[in-house]
C-alpha cells in the first residue's frame, strides 16, 4: 500500500478542502481499513455531489485517532456503484446504507443493504432499490432477516409502542422465549434535517439543531456552534466555554438520573423509580434557572452563550445542587444495594468488547464494555482541556455495567459542576461570528450524555454549507442493542432497551 | 427494608400544591409574549421575514404572533424595535387554532369541553400518546406529568398503552410522512367520542421543521384538534394547565 499521509484535523478545527487529497477508491479503501485495524474508528462518512456536471459523488470519511487527539480525513470519488467496505469493516454498515439511500448509489457486496430512514433519494430519479421516484417510500417496507423452522416464530413490535416513547419497529426471530435475532427498522421520525441544511445555515437552523434529539439539545446545539465557530475562525470567550460545559454536564445528569429511575421502573423497584423521576426534573430545573428552558433551548449560540451566569446565580445553583446530590446518592444507593435489582440486571444484554469495537459503539454503551470512548478525554475543547481526567470504564458489558457507568458518571459530573461553578472566569459571554470560510471542512466532537455527537460542516465557494453531516451516538449504538439481544429472553427486551436508551429522532434526523 | 424506609423518610413528600397554588416559574422562563408598544409608523414589517418560524405578522399596525408557530426563542430576532419579550405566564393552552394568534391583552385560555363530552371524561380521562417526529422534548414533558411532583393520576388523567383504552390522542411531533398512517390508525382505533390534543409547536404547525417536505403542516390538517398546547417544548405545567382547563378543573 502506498504511504498516504492523510490530512489531520483536531476537534473544533477547520481545514481548507484543497488540503485533502482525492484518492483512488482502492487507496481510500486500503487507508480506511488500515486505520480501523490500528484502533481508528469511523466517526463520519458521507457523500456530497461533486462540483460541476456529471453524477459523480465525492465521498468523505473521517476517522478518529483517539490516542493522538486528531481525526484523519480521507476523500475519494465514486460513480453509481462502489465496492462495499462493510464486509471488512462492520462499523461502516449504516454509513453505506445511508449513502445509498441519500444518493441512489449502490455499495456492492453490502451484506444487508436496506433502506435506513425510508425517504426519497436526494437526487431525482436515483434509487438504490429501484423504487418509484414519484411516491414516498413506505416506512418499514423492506425484507427482514428471517429464521424459519419448527418452533421458530416472529414477533413484530411498533412503530407505536405502549408508553410515551418515540416510534420504531423491532422484529424479533424467536425460538420459544429465546431471541435468536433482532432487526431494528427506524426512520419513522425522519424530518429531513440534513437536507434542510443545504445552503445553510438558515434562520431556523439553530432551532433544528436543538431538536435533532431534544434530550440532547445542548450536545447537538454545541456541536453545531463549534462547527460554525471553526469555519468562521471565531474564538469563544472563556466564560462562555465554562457555561457551555456546565450545561452539558447538567444535561448528562438529568438524563443519567432519569435513566436509572426508568431502569428501576422496568424491574418494578419503585423507590428509586419514584425518586429519580423527580430528581431528573430537579436537574432540568437547574438548567431552566440558567436559561429559562428545562432542555437548555436558547442557551448555546454561535460565538458563545446567550445567558450569563453571575457569581450570585452560580452560588444559588451550587447550593441547590448540594441538596439534589444528597437525594440522588440516596436513590442510587438503594438501587445498587437491592439484591432483587442486581439479580435482574447482572448478565442481561451482554456485549463483548470486540463486538463493541467492531461496531464502533460510543458513549455509555462502549464504556460499559471496557472500550475507552469519551471525547471529553480524547478530544477535549474548552474547559475540558484542564478539568476532565476521569475516564471511566466498566468491564462486564451487561445491563448492570451500563447502569453502573451512569451512576459513576453522575458522581463525576456533579464534581465537574462544582469545579466549573466555583472557577467561573470573568469576561464576555459571546464573541462575534464572521462569515464562514469557503471551501472548508470542520468537525466538532461533543460528548453528549449518550456518547459522542459528531457534526461535520463542508462549505462551498460561497461560504454556505454544501453538506452538513450529523452523527448522533445512537447511529452507532442501535446495532449494539440488536447484538445484545441475541440469546436473551424476549421478556428482557424492555430492560435491555432501557439500559441503552437510544434516540430514535437522533438516528432518523 | 429498613434502609428503604429510612430513605423514603429522607426523600420527603414532593407532590406540588398545583392547582391550588401557582407554580413558581424560573425568572428566565419564556411564557406568554409581551408586546411593548404598537408597531412604529412606517415599520417595513421586517418581523414577517426575520422570524425563523414565520410566526409574526403585522396587522393594522399591531404585531400578531402565532403562538402555534412561535418557538419562544431566547434571541427572538423578529422585532428590531425590541417590541417582543416573553413574560412568565405559563398558561397557554387554547381550544381554537385562531385563538393562538395573539396580539397582546387577555389570552383566550382553553374553555372546558362541551357538556356531553365533559360528563364522560371530566373525572376519568385516558390518553394515548403518540410521538410522530417529536424530538423527545414534548414527550419528556408529558412523561414527567406521571412523576410524583405533578402526579397526574390525582386528576383522573392517565396515559394508557392501547388506543382501545383511550379517550383521547395526545400527539407530539410534526407528523412525519413515515408516521402519518400510524397516527391515523391510532385515531381510528380509539372508541368514539374521542379527543385530540396537539402538544408543542411541531404538532400544531410543524415547528422548526415546517419547511420540510417530510412533515405535515400541523395536526389539524389531518384530524380535528380539541386542544392546542404551544411551546417548544411546553413546560409540564403548561400541558397540565391545558388538560385541567379542558376538563373544567381550573
Amino acid at each position: 500500500m502506498k504511504d498516504l499521509n492523510p490530512k489531520l484535523l483536531k476537534n473544533g478545527e477547520a481545514i481548507p478542502l484543497e488540503s485533502v487529497a482525492t484518492l483512488d477508491f482502492d487507496d481510500f479503501s486500503d487507508c480506511l481499513l488500515a486505520e480501523v485495524r490500528k484502533q481508528g474508528r469511523v466517526v463520519a462518512c458521507f457523500g456530497v455531489p461533486a462540483a460541476g456536471e456529471g453524477s459523480e459523488l465525492e465521498l468523505f470519511a473521517l476517522v478518529a485517532r483517539d490516542r493522538n487527539a486528531c481525526v484523519a480525513v480521507y476523500r475519494t470519488r465514486i460513480g453509481e456503484r462502489f465496492p462495499s467496505l462493510t464486509p471488512n469493516c462492520p462499523q461502516m454498515h449504516f454509513f453505506e446504507r445511508e449513502i445509498a439511500e441519500q444518493y441512489g448509489v449502490v455499495p456492492e457486496g453490502h451484506p444487508w443493504l436496506k433502506p435506513l430512514r425510508f425517504h426519497n433519494a436526494w437526487r431525482p430519479g436515483a434509487d438504490a432499490w429501484g423504487r418509484p421516484a414519484d411516491q414516498h417510500p413506505r416506512s418499514g417496507e423492506m425484507e427482514f432477516y428471517r429464521v424459519d423452522g419448527e418452533g421458530v416464530h416472529e414477533v413484530a413490535v411498533g412503530p407505536v409502542h405502549a408508553g410515551i416513547i418515540e416510534p420504531g419497529h423491532f422484529r424479533f426471530q424467536c425460538y420459544g422465549e429465546k431471541v435468536m435475532h433482532l432487526e431494528i427498522s427506524l426512520g419513522y421520525q425522519h424530518r429531513g434535517i440534513e437536507r434542510m441544511l443545504q445552503n445553510g445555515p438558515h434562520p431556523a437552523t439553530m432551532a433544528q439543531m436543538e431538536t435533532i434529539a431534544g434530550d440532547t439539545s445542548i450536545g447537538h446545539g454545541l456541536a453545531h456552534c463549534q462547527v460554525l465557530e471553526a469555519l468562521s475562525g471565531c474564538e469563544v470567550p472563556a466564560k462562555a466555554q465554562s457555561i457551555r460545559a456546565l450545561a452539558l454536564e447538567l444535561e448528562r445528569l438529568a438524563n443519567h438520573v432519569g435513566d436509572i429511575g426508568a431502569l428501576a421502573g422496568d424491574v418494578g423497584f419503585l423507590p428509586t423509580f419514584s425518586y429519580c423521576g423527580r430528581l431528573r426534573g430537579d436537574y432540568l430545573n437547574l438548567t431552566a434557572a440558567l436559561c429559562g428552558s428545562r432542555f437548555g433551548r436558547g442557551l448555546v449560540r454561535p460565538g458563545g452563550v446567550l445567558f450569563d451566569l453571575d457569581p450570585a446565580l452560580a452560588g444559588e445553583m451550587l447550593a441547590r445542587l448540594k441538596g439534589i446530590e444528597g437525594n440522588t446518592m440516596g436513590a442510587l444507593e438503594l438501587f445498587f444495594d437491592a439484591s432483587s435489582v442486581l439479580s435482574r440486571f447482572e448478565g442481561r444484554g451482554r456485549l463483548s468488547r470486540s463486538v463493541a469495537e467492531d461496531l464502533g459503539l460510543v458513549g455509555v454503551a462502549a464504556k460499559a464494555c471496557g472500550v475507552p470512548r469519551d471525547s471529553r478525554f480524547f478530544h477535549p475543547t474548552g474547559v475540558y482541556r484542564h478539568l476532565f481526567d476521569d475516564l471511566i470504564t466498566e468491564e462486564t458489558g451487561d445491563a448492570m455495567a451500563r447502569a453502573r457507568m451512569r451512576s459513576r458518571e453522575i458522581t463525576v459530573s456533579i464534581e465537574l459542576l462544582r469545579r466549573i461553578g466555583t472557577t467561573l472566569p470573568e469576561g464576555p459571554i459571546r464573541a462575534p461570528v464572521g462569515p464562514l470560510k469557503g471551501d472548508a471542512l470542520a468537525i466538532a466532537l461533543v460528548e453528549g450524555w449518550r456518547g459522542e455527537v459528531v457534526h461535520v460542516g463542508l462549505t462551498g465557494g460561497d461560504g454556505r454549507l454544501r453538506r452538513y453531516k450529523i452523527v448522533d451516538p445512537s447511529f452507532h449504538n442501535w446495532s449494539g442493542l440488536a447484538m445484545a439481544m441475541r440469546d436473551e429472553q424476549i421478556s428482557d427486551f424492555p430492560l435491555c432497551n432501557k439500559s441503552f436508551n437510544l434516540s430514535y429522532c437522533g438516528f432518523d434526523l | 427494608m429498613l434502609q428503604i424506609i429510612r430513605e423514603r423518610w429522607r426523600q420527603g413528600f414532593r407532590t406540588g400544591e398545583f392547582p391550588k397554588e401557582e407554580p413558581l416559574m424560573p425568572p428566565r422562563f419564556r411564557g406568554l409574549p409581551l408586546f411593548k408598544q404598537e408597531c412604529p409608523p412606517g415599520c417595513d414589517r421586517v418581523c414577517e421575514t426575520l422570524c425563523p418560524s414565520s410566526a409574526c405578522k403585522q396587522v393594522d399596525g399591531r404585531m400578531v404572533l402565532d403562538l402555534g408557530r412561535c418557538l419562544f426563542c431566547a434571541d427572538c430576532p423578529a422585532c428590531p424595535h425590541g417590541g417582543i419579550t416573553f413574560g412568565n405566564n405559563y398558561r397557554l393552552g387554547a381550544r381554537q387554532r385562531q385563538d393562538l394568534l395573539y396580539s397582546g391583552g387577555e389570552y383566550p385560555l382553553a374553555q372546558p369541553l362541551e357538556p356531553a363530552r365533559l360528563k364522560l371524561f371530566g373525572r376519568s380521562f385516558k390518553l394515548r400518546q403518540v410521538s410522530a417526529g417529536g424530538c423527545n422534548g414534548c414527550e419528556a414533558d408529558c412523561n414527567v406529568l406521571g412523576t410524583l411532583v405533578f402526579d397526574l393520576g390525582r386528576f383522573g388523567i392517565q396515559f394508557v398503552a392501547s388506543p382501545r383504552h383511550a379517550d383521547g390522542l395526545l400527539l407530539t411531533g410534526p407528523v412525519t410522512e413515515n408516521m402519518r398512517s400510524a397516527v391515523l390508525d391510532t385515531y381510528e382505533a380509539m372508541p368514539a367520542p374521542k379527543i385530540v390534543i396537539a402538544v408543542g409547536a411541531c404538532g400544531i404547525n410543524g415547528g422548526p421543521f415546517s419547511h420540510s417536505s417530510e412533515v405535515s403542516q400541523g395536526l389539524d390538517s389531518l384530524l380535528p384538534v380539541d386542544l392546542y398546547v404551544p411551546g417548544c417544548p411546553p413546560h409540564p405545567y403548561t400541558i397540565l394547565d391545558g388538560l385541567l382547563r379542558l376538563l373544567d378543573r381550573r
